[in-house]
């Protein structure tokens, strides 16, 4: 449509009368001036992200999460901790920020899990995580089956678990495969190669394929999952990153002097690694997916897909319970096994 | 040139010369001995997977310890336990033979629950005790080979803030049987002073903790100032932060062993770079001295208290006469309690005696 149609609401009818060339389309409706709707009001109510980090310590979880979004968003940023001791028990600490960006704002929720994996130990140590998510889920199931419910229920489910593997250069952990195994299948998941300026070029791409290879015969669907592509574009789209996955990043909050720019990296007696390099490390391509590309539809794959399995599992759940007691045999109800 | 001088510089002085003993030749002996047998030295390698052990091992001794080496994946590593292997390589270098052992431990650390993986270790460190201890006391000992574990690199993952729980309690566990020396793997991870912080981090944890590893020999005092110089600087440089390769790139015109990255190369033998070259001196110039510790601390202290538990060694059908001067206890505990017995047997009689005599007594009166 080349001619310019009344996007703003506030021009009245004559305005657009007047502004309007004498060529005017009559086939033109103007359904598509619903997108700007939705954008005004998309950048009225602001945007929520929950985002979960979870690796052993030590792997840049907290500085990966501030040069995400280029600002102090992490855990270790906001609690002044000067020691950094191991907890005995896994914790789950949830930060909330407002971040905005051409007047675009956002409720960023970054959930770290300070303590997984640094046990002797380790058995079992996804149960505490699982708990949260499942958590998080029903507190949104028991808002939306109120019956004064709110108009817009705070979204506190966890939209996305960046999950932080160690670079040895060799193969997934049992501990790594245990947890993506379970997790999989209750949230997305994106796993990254944390630190991967200990590899060198050749070492990544052994790693990254030896990765791909546990991940698919483990039976392990990141994200983006194959089985939620909607259609060949998407699925086009999704192979070429299904390709790269696990992006192998390097976080950094500081910036050198680089070639006359002042550039995030880190500064070693050998080089400076650029963060936002894509010669040095695949930050910008992990950035890309997570915020500028595919931030709508990992929020949708949660509400509409996991979200939706839980809740179909819970409400079940409940219908057997009152079933069982009323004394009515129970049928066999499918219920997704964990 | 002055007699004693002729003697600093190790040459032959004719025995004939007055005023000439001639004992001041027998450092050459020893050294043309040891050269001519050999020396032998075991090292055991500890940490987990993907430290870069292996690599670190061929780079330090320019060998290929391992040429058929298949990594396991994950599901594998599941069901492992940690294995203990051994590899054996004779190194010569101008004449002088080194039998090098390195004991590698895969699967520590890997597990899941990683409650139980240094009982393995443990275990195959006291049993090369104590197969040198019985051929020790064995009647031919001629022939003993010396399998005992001098050395222990810890490897120490260079990503977290400090010790790993798992560092302490196994440092902890063999502190007292083998020599420990820590090393921070993979160094090209961090920047100089991240490394230096994570350095002192280590320092101070293994204090807090009480953990004894390998101290340096302060340089005696006589040495010369070179020699006294290059103790300190390895001293303050402990634990050594390295980068392990054996790959050459070429960096500057010259070809160098190094990794090679899109923003720079890493050379393993640039002292700027990682603490390689630190770390090679220090086995190099102190594997006497990590013998002799380990023969008498380690070794010592496993054997007095292994005949203190258990007293007699006995094997091939003949059994050890124990030496008076080094366990008398067990001998001793013995005698005292056949003496004891025999006295309170004594006692029992005197008393039964009384006791008819008393009766006897009676009967008499009667």
């Amino acid at each position: 449509m080349s001619v310019p149609s009344c996007q703003l609401f506030d021009q009245t009818k004559e305005e657009c009368g007047v502004m309007q060339s004498p060529l005017v389309d009559f086939s033109y409706v103007g359904i598509d001036a619903i997108l700007e709707q939705m954008r005004r009001k998309a950048m009225k109510q602001g945007f929520e992200l929950n985002i979960m980090v979870v690796g052993q310590s030590g792997l840049g979880k907290s500085t990966l999460m501030n040069t995400l979004f280029k600002s102090k968003v992490s855990r270790k940023s906001v609690l002044a901790t000067s020691q950094e001791k191991i907890p005995k028990t896994i914790e789950i600490k949830s930060i909330s920020h407002d971040i905005e960006e051409k007047g675009v704002r956002m409720k960023l929720t970054v959930i770290d899990t300070p303590g997984f994996g640094d046990q002797i130990n380790n058995e079992n140590c996804w149960q505490p995580i699982m708990k949260f998510i499942n958590d998080q889920y029903e507190a949104y199931l028991q808002e939306e089956i109120n019956i004064n419910r709110k108009k817009r229920i705070p979204d506190s489910r966890v939209h996305c678990c960046i999950y932080f593997i160690p670079p040895t250069g060799h193969c997934l952990r049992p501990l790594d495969v245990e947890f993506m195994k379970r997790l999989s299948k209750v949230v997305n998941i994106v796993p990254v190669i944390a630190k991967a300026d200990t590899l060198t070029l050749e070492e990544r791409d052994f790693f990254k394929k030896k990765i791909r290879e546990e991940l698919r015969s483990n039976g392990i669907d990141v994200y983006p999952q194959k089985e939620f592509d909607e259609d060949a574009e998407d699925r086009m789209i999704n192979e070429k990153i299904r390709e790269m996955i696990p992006f192998a990043v390097v976080g950094s909050d500081q910036e050198y002097q680089v070639n006359g720019r002042r550039l995030l990296g880190r500064k070693t007696k050998w080089g400076t690694i650029e963060v936002e390099n894509i010669a040095h490390c695949e930050f910008a391509y992990l950035r890309d997916l997570l915020i500028r590309t595919h931030m709508q539809n990992i929020k949708d794959i949660t509400s509409s897909i996991h979200y939706e399995m839980y809740r179909v599992r819970r409400l079940n759940e409940s219908n057997t319970a009152v079933t069982q007691a009323n004394g009515i045999p129970e049928h066999h109800l499918s219920a997704h096994e964990m | 040139m002055s007699q004693a001088e002729k003697m600093k510089q190790g040459q032959f002085t004719n025995p004939e010369t007055p005023g000439y003993v001639g004992f001041a030749n027998l450092p050459n002996q020893v050294h043309r001995k040891s050269v001519k047998k050999g020396f032998e030295f075991t090292l055991m390698v500890v940490g987990e997977s993907g430290l870069g052990k292996s690599t670190l091992i061929n780079s330090l001794f320019l060998t290929d310890l391992y040429p058929e080496r298949v990594i396991p994946g994950a599901a594998e590593k599941i069901e492992r336990t940690v294995q203990i292997e051994a590899s054996t390589v004779e190194i010569e270098e101008r004449g002088v033979k080194l039998r090098l052992t390195v004991v590698d431990t895969p699967g520590y650390g890997d597990a899941i629950n990683s409650q139980d993986c240094f009982s393995t270790i443990i275990s195959y460190i006291d049993d090369q005790f104590e197969r040198y201890l019985h051929d020790e006391s064995g009647l031919n000992r001629r022939h003993i080979v010396d399998n005992r574990v001098h050395c222990c690199f810890y490897f120490i993952s260079p990503l977290g803030h400090g010790l790993k729980p798992l560092d302490v309690q196994f440092m902890k566990a063999i502190h007292n049987k083998v020599n420990v020396v820590p090393v921070i793997a993979k160094a090209d991870t961090l920047t100089l002073r991240e490394r230096e912080r994570l350095k002192r981090r280590i320092l101070d944890e293994i204090d807090e903790h009480g953990i004894k590893i390998y101290h340096l020999p302060d340089a005696e005092s006589d040495e010369d100032e070179d020699f006294k110089e290059q103790t300190r600087i390895l001293k303050a440089s402990i634990p050594f932060a390295v980068v392990g390769s054996n790959q050459q790139i070429e960096a500057k015109g010259k070809k160098v062993r190094g990794r090679l990255y899109p923003w720079g190369v890493v050379e393993v033998e640039n002292p700027e770079h990682n603490d390689f070259l630190k770390l090679r001196t220090m086995l190099i110039t102190h594997m006497q001295d990590l013998q002799e510790v380990t023969q008498d601390l380690h070794y010592e202290n496993f054997r007095s208290d292994r005949l203190k538990r258990g007293g007699r060694l006995s094997s091939h059908g003949y059994v050890l006469p124990l030496s008076p001067a080094k366990a008398p206890e067990p001998e001793e505990m013995d005698k005292d309690m056949i003496l004891q017995e025999k006295e309170a047997e004594l006692r029992r009689m005197q008393e039964m005696i009384a006791q008819m005599q008393a009766k006897m007594q009676k009967t008499g009166e009667e």
